[in-house]
């Protein structure tokens, strides 16, 4: 069977600066993979261009083998494809509740709709509880909840987290991590973009490591835990 | 029961509303009736400047060349100038549709821009609308350059001309009542149409563009065609309403079409509080009547308090405008009459930090 997401040479330009050189990587259906590199290895420029938001300069994107390029963003959540973006994105003014329906923009199922609300609610008691305040009065940790529950809102196949743990405290960190090991054990595909690697390589069944736009090392999220490269560079120790 | 007072203030209003031109004339004089005329032009302007400003937060400062494109569709239709008198059934669509087409010609280039830049770009756009209007009567006379348009024919309907004292059942209808009564139509139009599509699905997506592009692009709307659309509705407003200002006026000419009316149209939107319809129905109705005010009362008044006239009231009546606005800010930032959302967002911020502790607490629970 072939791979949900099959990224062949995939070379990004961002400002003028090639900040992905060529890589090559793919997430089976049901997986949870993750990119873990250094601010600036090219991660977030990675997920932006899958999402349409930056133009590819050269490779091949396939996603349930049929080619993305030339798809516009906006097309991309129909097929399937959900963006998490860096820094969360949330729609400061409208509600939580509001938010959370924006990311069923695609959908016309009211029925499916309301139910998935109703699950959004169960995995993020927090945002229920919040629903009728606006999303820009709600801690970092709130408006990371937030956004993911947006983004489940569109019934993705494929999840992109872009740095879900960035500025959140330790502890809400972890209960956002808890969360991602739920959605993918519900059976959707996350692609988890990460600086947090200890973290990120623990959830995840697979990982790769990205150093100035290029894929270093690959291999289970347990493998690269243990491996002295990445404990040396990434870990801290 | 709360049906039936809603009802009940309903009828009050509406009835209210078809007597204000008699009590206006009765009181003020007829010179007001046409000013309310004119207030409620403004307000239809105010409120398609509201779609693009206030829903999807895009800043345009050219706004008033939609306004002008209607007037001169009107003017150039309906008038001597060509010997063409089309029928206002004909012109007044028309004009809408080709400012709707103008709208979308501005809005095309300027989709990547945000903020500044594209105030700059609309800013540019109107001026260029009016320097044409202004030198279009060379090689081949067109617009009538700087002269403008004169004799421009009244609204009319068959035979029913908005333009003369009409008489229905013994009750005597001057020319600015008439106009009255047609511009509340049409405003009234204008606000069901604004409610409506505040509430559509259209207008989520604006939003969500004004409070962030690229989510809302990764939310599957297509910001391209959605911002497109603010563009050409605001846009349509606005024609239709010079098509009824060039009727109304019987004149038309560039200097009416100047960068301060878009600023004036501009600040009817913040100042009465942008995304809110009532609030921007209250700016429009302040800033035409309240400059107004200034100019027949400033004169009495320095008279009986100093005895002569120091000021000329032409340039206090400015000077008095800007103070309000810069006092309005001061003390209500969202506006006179906000939308909820603004509010909030100017308001509420000081609970967040105790938000993130309960959350770190319950999470470590």
């Amino acid at each position: 069977m072939s791979p949900l997401l099959e990224v062949h040479n995939l070379k990004v330009a961002y400002g003028g600066i090639q900040a992905v050189k060529g890589i090559d990587f793919t997430i089976g259906a049901g997986e949870l993979v993750t990119l873990i590199g250094c601010n600036g290895a090219g991660k977030t420029t990675i997920l932006k261009a899958l999402a349409g938001l930056l133009p590819v300069v050269a490779g091949r994107v396939a996603y349930r083998s049929e080619n993305l390029q030339q798809c516009p963003p906006h097309e991309l959540v129909r097929r399937g494809l959900a963006l998490v973006p860096e820094g969360r994105g949330v729609f400061a003014r409208l509600t939580v509740a509001e938010n959370l329906q924006m990311g069923a923009y695609v959908r016309n199922d009211r029925e499916g709709i309301a139910r998935d609300l109703q699950m959004i609610y169960e995995l993020f008691p927090r945002l229920a509880e919040r629903r009728a305040q606006p999303a820009g009065t709600l801690s970092g940790g709130e408006q990371q909840m937030v956004a993911m529950g947006r983004a489940l809102m569109s019934r993705p196949q494929l999840l992109m987290l872009d740095e879900p743990s960035m500025g959140l405290a330790p502890l809400l960190v972890a209960r956002i991590f808890a969360t991602i090991r739920e959605i993918s054990a519900r059976g959707v595909s996350i692609l988890l973009v990460e600086q947090n690697a200890a973290l990120a390589l623990e959830v995840a069944q697979r990982g790769y490591v990205l150093e100035s736009g290029l894929i270093t090392m690959t291999g289970s999220g347990s493998d690269l835990l243990g491996s002295e490269e990445v404990r040396r560079a990434y870990l801290g120790g | 029961m709360l049906a039936g007072r809603s009802r009940l203030a309903l009828t009050v209003g509406a009835a209210l509303l078809l007597l204000l031109p008699f009590a206006v004339d009765l009181l003020l004089g007829r010179g007001w009736v046409r000013i309310t005329d004119f207030a409620l032009l403004y307000i239809m302007l105010a409120l398609g400047l509201n779609i693009v400003v206030g829903y999807a937060g895009l800043l345009d400062l050219g706004y008033i060349a939609f306004f002008a494109v209607g007037a001169y569709t009107y003017a150039l239709l309906g008038s001597p100038q060509f010997g063409l008198h089309w029928p206002v059934w004909l012109v007044l669509p028309l004009g809408a549709s080709l400012s709707c087409l103008f709208g979308v010609l501005l809005g095309a280039p300027t989709l990547r821009l945000r903020g500044d830049y594209l105030a700059i770009v609309t800013l540019g756009f109107g001026e260029i609308i009016r320097i044409f209007l202004n030198n279009l009567n060379g090689p081949v006379n067109i617009t009538n350059g700087p002269q403008g348009i004169s004799r421009i024919d009244p609204v009319a309907v068959g035979g029913f001309s908005l333009g003369t004292t009409q008489h229905l059942g013994g009750l005597e209808l001057p020319s600015v009542h008439l106009y009255y009564y047609l511009f509340l139509g049409c405003t009234l139009l204008v606000i069901l149409v604004s409610l409506r599509l505040e509430k559509s699905r259209i207008g989520r997506a604006w939003m969500a563009i004004r409070e962030d592009e690229v989510a809302a692009e990764a939310m599957g709307i297509n910001t391209r065609n959605i911002k497109l659309l603010a563009f050409a509705m605001g846009a349509t407003f606005g024609g239709l309403s010079g098509g009824l200002f060039a009727g109304f006026q019987g004149f038309v000419s560039p200097e009416s079409f100047g960068l301060m009316e878009s600023i004036m149209i501009l600040c009817m939107v913040v100042l009465g509080g942008m995304g809110n319809i009532g609030g921007v129905v209250l700016g429009g109705v302040l800033l035409v009547l309240l400059p107004e005010a200034f100019r027949h009362g400033a004169g009495p008044v320095q008279q009986m308090l100093l005895g002569r006239i120091i000021i000329d009231p032409e340039s206090l009546r400015m000077l008095l405008f800007g103070l309000a606005l810069i006092l309005v800010m001061l003390v209500r930032p969202a506006g006179l009459w906000p939308s909820v959302r603004r509010q909030r967002e100017l308001t509420a911020d000081d609970g967040a930090a105790q938000q993130e502790q309960d959350t770190v607490y319950d999470a470590s629970r």
